[in-house]
């Protein structure tokens, strides 16, 4: 709001930009929604003058994708608590800015670990038993695809951005190998244990992903409380904010890189395992579908709240449900209805700008607004 | 103010999880069969800018003219991979009220089983699928085209090549001496994508139909391990015509390959292509002779027909020439002298019944001719060994010919004949 240093007219550039300071909760809702009625104008241009359509028409498919009907609701709710799920993984080790764009190899590998015990293990183990042990090899593998670059950090400090993207190459080798073991002579994997349904989840409330919104939901209650009031949520953001002031409080840098580390992996190792017992009772390669990464941009928008990071990622599950709604209705291929969504993403993405920004053009000597 | 959103976002996840209770399942679809009110979800794996899916898009949408359903009984679902977003997509169109369901990729068949096992009133049609009629699922169809006649008939337009290439003198040892082998067989190479029983029935049937033209003829085929892969098809082509290949042919959905050879013609080669799915002039004006090419449009139509009558669609079907369910693509400007005779000829047979592609007395394995080839129609499942579906074992050799796609809709032929080697596979 002010902050607004005055310079001599001809030492100043055309254009500064400020950091802005004290934004009030509803202006920062006030500017979002500006900027989403924004975009929706922009796209509403593209829509008329380059496919005809009627923009209004296209925006009510768009929000059915979503809304149009229970089940759809139910998918969005499906998709959303994957993607948090991914997000509430990554926030605590972003937090602490260690960049784990790893995400997307420890879901693939905890996915391949609950595929590979769900497969070997099937017809030995009873239905509870096994869907812990899938769950536990998971949480196990991914945690292990997230330690081994924390370690070398600690150990070498190694660049961990480089390192966990790495391992995702490694992981979905891995995983398209075996892929190519388990199908044998068939020409695609397909669903595991088709007969036996075993390592399934069983169905709640008539679908089988229930439970991955249950487990979801506790996560993003249980993941807020750990950033915000635990020690160990302290620790992470005093190492985040600075090493240095970290290792002076006593803090023991390495050991807390390795335990965050050790949590995002496992807790992207679950979302593996939940994607293959709930959702797709297989492994592919595409199994973790991007998650990983665009997860990054859920914690981050968020700041870390993961309250924030539901919300988000429902932002970002109506956007591509509504865009493939619109290239089902319209004939319209993919690419047509991802220029609508990425105008929209744009424009969000934009307004976090203004929001912690203002500009400051020369000549205009008021108190920026 | 935080506190109090964070609330409200959880209280409606929470509902929704109790309105999940109380809705379940309880979907119905439209009962099947009710003439013009039928509804049709197409299942596509591309769109149409990828050959494979544009194929089945024009056959669908021609059948529909024809028939006079209207553009807005077919909703399509484009880009949908093989996994349970097919599942997904086949639930959603249940959901609006479809009555018939297509998918067009072999690996949507599981999602599309798991589909009909909800929605018994729903008919589903997994194209290229193998295990409809042993499923046990009355509502799931499978269809396949004779595919290895059209190869057939593309391979006779390649031995048309080779014949006069051999005969003018153009192609001697002494000009491309690579392109003999020791026993002074003609080399001719394969772009294949994997090496499933669609593949090798392909290939087969291919080199067939350039034997029975040129007898003197040795084939490479080479795998890239995807269906759709430019760089590799490219390389894969390039590879084997370094290694002596005169003519090319594919299974694979790029044109890579094509435009590979065209660009080693222009450089001096002697090498020509045949490709798939599509016409390949475009691509390679000069080295392309024809495409193999099925006419998805029959089947499409015989099954709205069929369904739109209250008919029951049975749950294989394939056909081949005499239906025109498969073809060639018009002939390239490099084509030998006489093709489109020969052409028009082996068509007719092939339309007639009296030539058969996999014909005994013109092949061998392992330097016998083949008398018996029992065929397990079973679905295994290679993670653990077990069966899922149990099917019959079949004779596959009738009145001396390798009976293909009469046991069921999909390919069976899996014979390694001799003359032709592979490589490449994962």
């Amino acid at each position: 709001m002010s902050g607004h240093l005055s310079h001599p007219a001809g030492a100043e550039p055309l254009v500064r930009i400020a950091r802005r300071e004290g934004v009030g909760f509803w202006q920062k809702v006030l500017v979002r929604a500006a900027a989403v009625l924004l975009a929706l104008v922009v796209d509403a241009l593209f829509l008329f003058f380059v496919t005809g359509l009627n923009p209004l028409r296209v925006y009510g498919v768009m929000w059915g994708g979503t809304f149009a009907n229970f089940t759809r609701f139910s998918w969005m709710l499906r998709d959303l608590s994957s993607l948090l799920c991914v997000g509430i993984a990554l926030a605590p080790a972003f937090k602490m800015r260690f960049w784990n764009v790893g995400g997307e190899g420890q879901i693939l590998i905890g996915g391949l670990v609950a595929a590979l015990v769900m497969v070997q293990l099937g017809s030995s183990l009873p239905a509870p038993l096994l869907i812990l042990a899938m769950g536990l090899g998971a949480v196990a593998a991914g945690a292990l695809w997230g330690f081994v670059p924390a370690w070398f950090k600690a150990r070498w400090n190694t660049n961990e951005t480089l390192f966990t993207l790495m391992m995702n190459y490694v992981a979905t080798s891995i995983v398209a190998c075996a892929v190519n073991i388990m199908r044998g002579k068939n020409s695609a994997l397909g669903t595991l244990n088709r007969a036996s349904r075993a390592g399934w989840f069983p169905a709640i409330f008539g679908q089988r992903y229930t439970i991955n919104i249950i487990v979801v939901l506790v996560l993003t209650f249980a993941m807020y409380a750990y950033l915000r009031w635990s020690k160990h949520g302290y620790e992470i953001s005093v190492v985040g904010e600075s090493e240095n002031t970290a290792r002076y409080a006593g803090i023991n840098v390495r050991k807390v890189m390795l335990r965050t580390m050790l949590l995002s992996g496992g807790i992207c190792g679950l979302c593996g395992f939940m994607l293959v017992a709930g959702r797709d009772q297989t492994i592919s390669t595409a199994t973790a579908g991007g998650r990983g990464f665009t997860a990054i941009i859920v914690a981050w928008l968020a700041k870390f709240n993961t309250f924030y990071m539901a919300l988000i990622s429902f932002l970002l599950v109506f956007l591509e449900r509504g865009a493939s709604e619109i290239a089902s209705a319209y004939s319209l291929n993919e690419y047509g209805a991802d220029i609508i969504t990425g105008v929209i993403l744009f424009f969000i993405l934009g307004s976090e700008f203004f929001i912690n920004y203002r500009l400051i053009i020369r000549g205009i000597h008021k108190e920026g607004r | 103010m935080k506190k109090l959103l964070a609330l409200l976002l959880s209280l409606a996840m929470l509902a929704a999880l109790a309105a999940c209770g109380a809705q379940g399942t309880a979907q119905g679809g439209t009962p099947a069969g009710d003439g013009a009110a039928l509804k049709i979800g197409a299942i596509m794996l591309g769109d149409e800018t990828e050959g494979y899916t544009a194929a089945h898009i024009n056959g669908i949408k021609a059948a529909a003219k024809e028939l006079g359903i209207a553009d807005d009984q077919i909703i399509w679902k484009y880009q949908v991979k093989e996994d349970s977003g097919c599942y997904e997509a086949a639930e959603d169109l249940v959901g609006q009220g479809c009555g018939l369901i297509i998918s067009n990729s072999y690996g949507h068949q599981d999602y599309m089983a798991q589909a009909a096992e909800q929605h018994p009133d729903v008919i589903f049609a997994a194209m290229t699928g193998d295990y409809a009629a042993i499923s046990g699922l009355d509502n799931l169809k499978n269809a396949f085209n004779y595919t290895f006649e059209s190869r057939y008939v593309s391979g006779v337009v390649a031995g048309m090549k080779l014949k006069e290439i051999i005969e003018n003198g153009t192609l001697t040892p002494e000009v491309q001496p690579n392109s003999f082998d020791a026993d002074g067989n003609v080399k001719i190479g394969y772009v294949g994508a994997y090496p499933y029983a669609e593949v090798v029935s392909g290939y087969t049937a291919f080199y067939l139909g350039v034997k029975s033209v040129y007898e003197k003829v040795v084939m490479d085929v080479m795998y890239t391990n995807s269906w759709f892969d430019i760089d590799k098809e490219g390389a894969n082509a390039e590879a084997l015509v370094a290694n002596g290949a005169v003519i090319v042919c594919q299974h694979a959905d790029s044109t890579g390959a094509p435009a590979a050879v065209q660009k080693l013609k222009d450089n001096g080669t002697l090498c020509w292509s045949v490709g798939y799915n599509i016409d390949m002039l475009d691509t390679a004006p000069t080295a392309a002779l024809t495409s193999a090419t099925n006419n998805w449009k029959v089947y499409y139509k015989y099954l709205f027909e069929t369904m739109m009558n209250g008919q029951e669609v049975p749950a294989d079907w394939s056909a081949g020439y005499a239906d025109d369910a498969v073809a060639i693509t018009p002939l390239g400007p490099e084509v030998a002298e006489g093709t489109a005779d020969k052409v028009a000829e082996v068509e007719s047979a092939l339309k007639a019944g009296t030539l058969h592609v996999f014909d005994t007395s013109t092949f061998t394995v392992g330097g016998q001719p083949v008398t018996t080839a029992p065929f397990d129609l079973s679905i295994i499942d290679f993670a653990t060994g077990n069966v899922i579906y149990q099917g019959d074992t079949l004779e596959t050799i009738q009145d001396g010919y390798f009976s293909e796609s009469t046991l069921r809709s999909a390919p069976y032929f899996t014979l390694r004949i001799d003359g032709i080697s592979e490589s490449g596979a994962e």
